[in-house]
């Protein structure tokens, strides 16, 4: 039997594609045969910005790369900032970087998962949920430097103030409450036969064809290689910390899910120990306002929620980068989509994309 | 001719003056002139049209706010709560929006089809109407035959879901009208298979008579047909877990992604009402319809409560469940459902031969009736999802060309 391809538009205005990114796909019935991503629809410039601006002002539009998890971008930039400089923050504000951080992995893995939920077609009340837990993060990051989203809480040499005395309380309850909301998604979801029936064996991927892709984070992890930048290359304080890292198996949709279930766990248990191991001290070194490192190059590199977030700095002495060179995970993780996507139906493609967890402002910066 | 219906008896023999023998009516009060006699058949069939097919636009009306807000509540957020006292006027307040929106017909669209589709959207629900017995002798005309009328009237419904997506020339529609086509035909299947057991145990097609036949509600004598009755009339409703014919997340709104201003607005009446009317098709013939346990509240009350609580479930589903894809859809229709649903007439239909007295049963009857078919029904359905392949296993990549 015989059938008319159809070419459909999907994005850059869809419910589901996650910000402005565009797909056209080529249909036959309800298959994807042929597909063609279509960046650049926020492109900002960042990487050009950056040169214009010092270096603590490109604190600022790190923010606006990956906005789901500003803390990690902020956390990648300052720490190639200090790789030039060669100098290394106090150890309380290492301390600090790392909880900001694993806060903003839970923040940006709770949005994945929610809106992963939601393309399955649950309608928007998983989403809803977490988006409650993420509103209490995003209290914690208000009180930590008085902005939700765009927060540019991390300093070169440090971070930009002492936290208030509610702080502290405010997060061990946040913990608490949040162990407790992870069990209960997961008895709502992971044994759901219909969220099941969607997304177990739905794209996988292998390893092999992962590391080609050079794709790392969870999507990485959950083809079951154990690969993660705290580990393997230890930035700040994580080799004083004892935590796992989820992997799964079979790296299709149902692996990436779980995979980042898990990590929100282990992200819990990495800020306890921190809450515990934590000593007063000082925050920030005394560095000038104006930074001029000397000319030289240097790469900084962190886990963030979607996969290696790298800052490679140029500097010739002045007091803005020659050039700031950004290793997006979001975009190099959307390097297989052919592979995922092309052979499946449109309801599962819709599912695999929520599962990458891709970012729109970081893919186009 | 009209004598059990209540309703119109009341109104017609208290406007009718003259003979009683013709009439009907012993205790005619007679409050217009002989001459106008031919007057009270029509005003009291008009008066009964007019109120009920208000009540269900203004039910369906009020569903749409009720539904909202429950499912905010659902997900720990407040709903519409700006328009009125508790935001109870919100459905006023997106009717006088939709009402003054620019009306748009897209250029691709085919005008005569695309115009008219909403309307044989809304139409079928308002007909079905006429056939539900809202209450004890209160319905606009009990037919012979009202479940198939029902049934044949409700399928209209894929029909214009078919002529709105295909005449707006959107490819987002035309998906979603393959989908419907698809979906809502082998629904039909399993949802008509389904009632054929209550058919046989009261005789009729007849809601009315149906309704009189639970002295046992057909919930617990048909515990299989109510579940496949509930599944695929929420398949043929088009919501959650089969809502893939306007899937928000994969086809942006399905067939009416074009539509906008009030021919939207009769598109989602229509479905809002169609969840209503469902609920009262599922009150009558599995929830003993009007019959109440306490006799002194009114039996329309009755009806209204349990319509309300169908309908609640209906909105708890949605708020709860994600989404099928198409193909495990179908499989479920064709290999659960419509096997179920057969076994179910087979059962039925020896307890019928077994047990019935010149198709009459007992009480007694009916409940070992339900007894057995609870047993039925749970054995079946563990039996045939272990058989019948549902689920991961069709997960599968598809190679293009094949």
């Amino acid at each position: 039997m015989t059938s008319e391809l159809m070419t459909v538009n999907f994005g850059p205005q869809h419910p589901s594609t996650h910000g402005v990114f565009r797909l056209r796909i080529t249909l036959d019935g309800e298959t994807v045969v042929a597909l063609e991503p279509i960046f650049g629809y926020l492109h900002r410039g960042s990487e050009k910005l950056a040169e214009e601006r010092t270096f603590t002002q490109v604190i600022t539009l790190t923010d606006r790369m990956d906005y789901t998890s500003a803390m990690t971008n902020n956390q990648a930039y300052v720490l190639s900032c200090e790789k030039l400089m060669e100098v290394r923050a106090p150890v309380r504000a290492q301390y600090l970087r790392v909880i900001s951080a694993e806060l903003s992995r839970i923040a940006s893995h709770l949005i994945g998962t929610g809106f992963l939920i939601n393309d399955l077609g649950a309608f928007i009340t998983p989403l809803m949920y977490c988006f409650r837990e993420r509103e209490r993060i995003l209290d914690l990051f208000e009180m930590l430097c008085g902005a939700r989203i765009t927060l540019t809480y991390m300093r070169v040499g440090g971070v930009f103030q002492e936290t208030p005395s509610e702080f502290w309380p405010a997060l061990e309850s946040f913990l608490t409450d949040m162990e407790y909301r992870l069990d209960e998604y997961e008895s709502l979801l992971t044994e759901n036969e219909i969220l099941l029936s969607r997304t177990k064996g739905v794209s996988p991927i292998t390893t092999d064809q992962a590391l080609n892709a050079s794709i790392t984070g969870p999507i990485l992890r959950s083809t079951g290689l154990n690969w993660d930048l705290r580990v393997v290359d230890p930035y700040e304080i994580y080799n004083r910390l004892k935590f796992e890292i989820p992997i799964g198996e079979n790296g299709d949709n149902f692996d990436r899910y779980l995979v980042r279930i898990n990590e929100m766990r282990q992200s819990i248990s990495i800020i306890k120990q921190c809450i515990e191991q934590i000593e007063p001290g000082e925050i920030r070194l005394d560095l000038p306002f104006l930074i001029r490192p000397d000319s030289g190059e240097a790469y900084g590199r962190v886990e963030s929620p979607k996969g290696e977030l790298g800052f490679y700095l140029i500097s010739d002495g002045s007091i803005s980068p020659y050039r700031c060179k950004v290793r997006p995970p979001s975009l190099i993780n959307l390097t297989l989509l052919d592979e995922m996507l092309v052979g499946w139906k449109v309801a599962d493609m819709i599912v695999t994309l929520g599962s990458l967890d891709f970012n729109m402002g970081e893919v186009d910066r | 001719m009209l004598s059990d219906n209540l309703w119109f008896h009341n109104i017609y023999c208290f406007l009718y003056t003259g003979d009683t023998a013709i009439s009907g009516c012993s205790d005619a009060i007679g409050l217009l002139p002989e001459s106008a006699n031919w007057m009270p058949y029509y005003i009291a069939g008009f008066s009964m049209v007019l109120v009920l097919i208000n009540i269900f636009m203004i039910f369906g009306a009020l569903y749409t706010y009720a539904e909202r807000r429950l499912i905010g509540r659902f997900q720990s957020r407040l709903g519409p709560n700006r328009a009125g006292p508790f935001g109870i006027l919100q459905p006023v307040a997106d009717g006088i929006k939709l009402l003054t929106k620019e009306s748009m017909i897209p250029d691709t669209a085919d005008k005569p089809v695309y115009n008219l589709a909403p309307v044989i959207m809304l139409v079928p629900v308002i007909l079905v109407v006429a056939v539900l017995p809202v209450g004890e002798g209160t319905f606009m005309t009990d037919l012979n035959v009202s479940l198939l009328f029902a049934i044949s009237i409700t399928a209209l419904t894929t029909i214009a879901i078919f002529m709105a997506g295909f005449s707006t020339g959107n490819r987002f529609a035309m998906l979603g009208a393959m989908r419907a086509v698809a979906q809502l035909i082998s629904y039909e299947v399993p949802v008509v298979l389904s009632t054929v057991g209550i058919i046989l145990l009261t005789g009729s097609l007849s809601l009315v008579d149906m309704v009189e036949a639970q002295t046992v509600p057909f919930i617990l004598v048909q515990p299989l047909a109510f579940l496949i009755f509930i599944i695929g009339s929420s398949a043929e409703m088009n919501r959650t877990p089969f809502d893939v014919v306007e899937a928000e997340s994969e086809i942006i709104a399905g067939y009416h992604t074009e539509y906008g201003g009030m021919r939207f607005a009769m598109i989602q009446l229509a479905e809002y009402a169609s969840v209503l009317v469902n609920s009262a098709i599922i009150t009558t013939l599995f929830l003993s319809g009007w019959d109440g346990p306490v006799s002194f509240i009114p039996s329309p009350i009755w009806f209204l409560l349990k319509m309300f609580f169908m309908a609640f479930c209906f909105i708890w589903i949605r708020a709860t469940l994600p989404r099928l894809r198409m193909d495990q859809i179908m499989s479920f229709a064709w290999k659960f459902l419509l096997p179920l649903s057969l076994l179910n007439i087979f059962v039925t239909a020896s307890e019928v031969l077994y047990f019935g007295v010149n198709g009459l049963f007992t009480q007694n009857d009916l409940w070992i009736m339900s007894l057995i078919n609870f047993g039925v029904a749970i054995l079946g359905i563990v039996i045939f999802t272990k058989v019948m392949e549902i689920g991961t296993d069709s997960n599968n990549k598809y190679k293009y060309p094949v």
